[in-house]
């Protein structure tokens, strides 16, 4: 039993510190820090700049051009661009659909793809969830049909993350709708300047445009764009989720979220002395604190079992239910502990002198609202529970 | 980072858990538990042969281990077969020995059984409060006043007792003998002791013990950590394997949506709770060792109450009666809250912390 880094992981940690500290744009970190949207560029430069040194696809193996790291190291890499304040890594091309290509693609599809995925030429978005299936997404229902060379594709596909941004996308499609609902899906790839597909934004709860609904009509796209084998595209569909997976504890950004809380509450007054001294609050900030402490052993645990045994387990959804649920909860706590002043919509106090705190505090009802996806998306935190349910305790 | 125990470690929780299970079935046990004197010679012995006890105290203190995984090792191995024996005065008073350089060779053989008196009816978490008090008397010292939840004090040959002395928590030894016992079963099972001193003849230990006294504490809430996941995993594994067995509506109960995600969350706070033990018992020797002990136990007492009361409501009237098992670790589960500072207690440290 041994909770600290080897002499080389604190090294790692020590060089991946200092490179984005010098690095890491400031305009960026300060974007991120104060909570609004990023800009299509900043995210692109960000990746530039991880690529050129080798870091940008942590999760392929080397040959693909990742960095070869060990999970403990993709953890360390993680939690200090959290500390810094990097932008999160867009995580469609790299590591969604790069891993499925590298473990089912065609040779000529990883020779294409992938370069264009590290250098940027391609930005990809999810084409999975649709308006009637969501957690139960092997109902979905968008059809592709051969004709000849080409797939012909029919219906729609929602929830397209950063779509707006994108070029391509990766599109769960029903290929037989004749076999069991699991075993009539492929997963095919699109390019989005196809005639017949358009792209809708939708608006979320706190007025920001994240996701987006995509349209396909008569949408012909060649027949290599298949990946894998014709109605086995559930098999790709769940390994691609086991990726989605990691790093979903969000450990770091809970860390953030806990030090704004205490920086807040030690700032601001209720009844002339200071919040963190009433002790209604104070005591959900500590039981807050404590979860997470807790959290950041039960990702290391995880981390470390994934390491020994090659692939994480079901157990992870441990770590997607509790570990939204904490930050869910430092979030509410923010929002609590401005008040009033959590109100104002994003944008309209964004000239210095009127922001209320150095940390971008006053988007923290936007904040709040945000964030109450995360315990949504990514399979929800009650389809969670059944993974759980049935893998872990064989219920 | 490596989260697998040492050979050494594995060897130990092989051997108490096999001898455990063998040797102290919960038929036994609940025979031991709620009669005094709450104790086994017999068991008591093969224990501290199997090297329950060597392993709570560091070499050069004539033991094999004293290490916050030392002690959590033995502790889950106890939680597993709610083993009522006295180990938890014997943790701490192994950790109070060690800090004095004092001689401990008839402790970690088991001839000699050790409690320690903390707690009193005002002030039970911490020295803060205390009314037992000692005044210096001939060559030594005599104590007045009441201790209370002495742990083990029921079969203690020899008492660590922490009272004022000129103002400032001190720790005296306070021969079984000279002092008036009054022992007594728990709710939960295992005995513990009333410690009535009026003058009662002392040995000084420690004139400012504050420090020896939070170091047992915090080895203490380790070693209740560890024996709190050990009893949640067995009360977990026996609700789940219910759920499977028992049929209503036709089914197992365990198809149930309502129950699965139920027996998942409580999963989630076990997980979480080794976590924060596992954290707990690594700093245990370090300067943070009081906030993360109470991190722990705010989180075991939380979690601990969710499992026994959760295991009781799944598994229906079977789990209120005294013949099932899963209702003899509830109650444990439920009342070691209560032992060395409770949920609340625990959070007003970490809160202390915050407005700090």
């Amino acid at each position: 039993m041994d909770l600290s880094f080897t002499k080389e992981e604190t090294e790692f940690r020590d060089e991946v510190r200092s490179y984005l500290a010098e690095n890491l744009p400031r305009e960026t970190s300060d974007a991120v820090r104060r909570g609004g949207e990023l800009t299509k560029e900043m995210m692109e430069e960000w990746h530039a700049i991880l690529h050129r040194k080798g870091w940008l696809a942590t999760i392929w193996p080397k040959e693909f051009g990742g960095p070869g790291w060990t999970p403990v190291q993709k953890h360390i890499f993680e939690e200090e661009c959290c500390r810094a304040y990097a932008p999160r890594i867009v995580p469609f091309g790299l590591n969604m659909l790069g891993p499925v290509l590298i473990k089912f693609g065609t040779k000529e599809q990883q020779d294409y793809y992938l370069p264009r995925i590290l250098d940027g030429t391609d930005w990809w978005c999810q084409g999975y969830s649709e308006p009637g299936a969501g957690s139960d997404l092997a109902s979905l229902k968008t059809r592709a049909v051969r004709d000849g060379d080409e797939w012909v594709i029919n219906g729609q596909k929602t929830w397209t993350t950063l779509g707006q941004h994108a070029n391509k996308i990766f599109c769960l499609c029903r290929t037989d709708p004749d076999a069991k609902k699991q075993e009539g899906i492929s997963f095919i790839l699109v390019d989005l300047d196809t005639p017949g597909i358009e792209m809708r934004p939708i608006k979320l709860i706190e007025g920001g445009h994240e996701v987006n609904e995509v349209f396909f009509t008569d949408v012909r796209v060649p027949a290599e764009n298949l990946v894998g084998e014709e109605n086995k595209g559930w098999t790709i569909a769940k390994y691609l989720l086991t990726h989605e997976r990691t790093g979903i504890a969000g450990v770091g950004f809970s860390m953030q979220s806990l030090e704004e809380v205490k920086a807040l509450a030690r700032k601001v007054k209720r009844g002339g002395k200071r919040l963190i001294e009433d002790p209604l609050f104070a005591a959900r900030i500590a039981q807050a604190e404590i979860d997470l402490e807790a959290m950041k052993i039960t990702n290391l645990r995880m981390l470390f079992k994934a390491q020994e045994m090659g692939a994480p387990g079901p157990e992870t959804s441990i770590l997607k239910i509790k570990g939204t649920v904490i930050h869910q909860e430092l979030k509410d706590l923010a929002r609590r502990a401005l008040g009033p002043v959590a109100a104002p919509f994003p944008g309209y106090l964004a000239d210095g002198n009127m922001m209320f705190g150095p940390d971008g505090s006053e988007h923290n009802a936007a904040r709040y609202f945000n964030n109450r996806k995360t315990s949504i998306f990514g399979g929800s935190n009650e389809i969670q529970r059944n993974i759980l349910s049935k893998a872990a305790l064989e219920l | 980072m490596d989260f697998n125990l040492t050979e050494d470690r594995q060897m130990l929780s092989d051997s108490l858990n096999r001898f455990l299970a063998d040797k102290y079935p919960v038929e036994h046990r609940n025979k031991v538990a709620y009669d005094l004197p709450c104790h086994d010679p017999d068991k008591w012995a093969d224990m501290a042969e199997l090297g329950a006890l060597f392993a709570l105290a560091p070499e050069d203190a004539g033991g094999f281990g004293g290490s916050g995984f030392d002690i959590s090792v033995v502790f889950e191995a106890l939680g597993r077969a709610l083993c009522p024996e006295p180990v938890l005065g014997a943790t701490m008073a192994a950790r109070i020995l060690t800090k004095l350089g004092a001689d401990q060779d008839a402790l970690l053989s088991g001839a000699t059984k050790y409690a320690v008196a903390l707690a009193e009816v005002d002030a039970p978490y911490d020295p803060a409060g205390m009314d037992c008090e000692a005044k210096p008397e001939g060559e030594g010292h005599a104590l007045s006043g009441r201790k209370t939840s002495v742990y083990g004090g029921q079969v203690a040959d020899i008492f660590l007792v922490a009272a004022m002395l000129n103002g400032t928590p001190a720790l005296f030894e306070v021969q079984a003998g000279d002092a008036q016992v009054v022992g007594y079963p728990m709710m939960d099972g295992g005995g513990a002791a009333e410690l009535l001193l009026d003058a009662t003849k002392a040995r000084l230990l420690s004139e400012d013990a504050a420090a020896i006294i939070q170091d047992a504490v915090n080895a203490g809430i380790v070693a209740l950590c560890a024996e709190a996941v050990g009893a949640m995993d067995v009360t977990h594994a026996t609700t789940v394997d219910y759920l499977k067995q028992r049929k209503q509506f036709g089914v197992p109960i365990g198809k149930f949506q309502v129950l699965q995600h139920r027996a998942v969350d409580m999963l989630t706070e076990i997980e979480q709770s080794r976590s924060i033990t596992i954290k707990a018992a690594a700093e245990l020797d370090g300067p943070d060792a009081a906030r993360f002990a109470s991190m722990a136990k705010n989180m075991i007492g939380r979690a601990a109450r969710l499992v026994a009361e959760e295991a009781i409501q799944m598994h229906g009237g079977i789990a209120m009666t005294w013949e099932y098992p899963v209702s003899h670790y509830a109650k444990r589960l439920v009342m070691l809250d209560a032992q060395l500072g409770d949920t609340d207690y625990h959070l007003s440290r970490i809160m202390d912390d915050l407005a700090a």
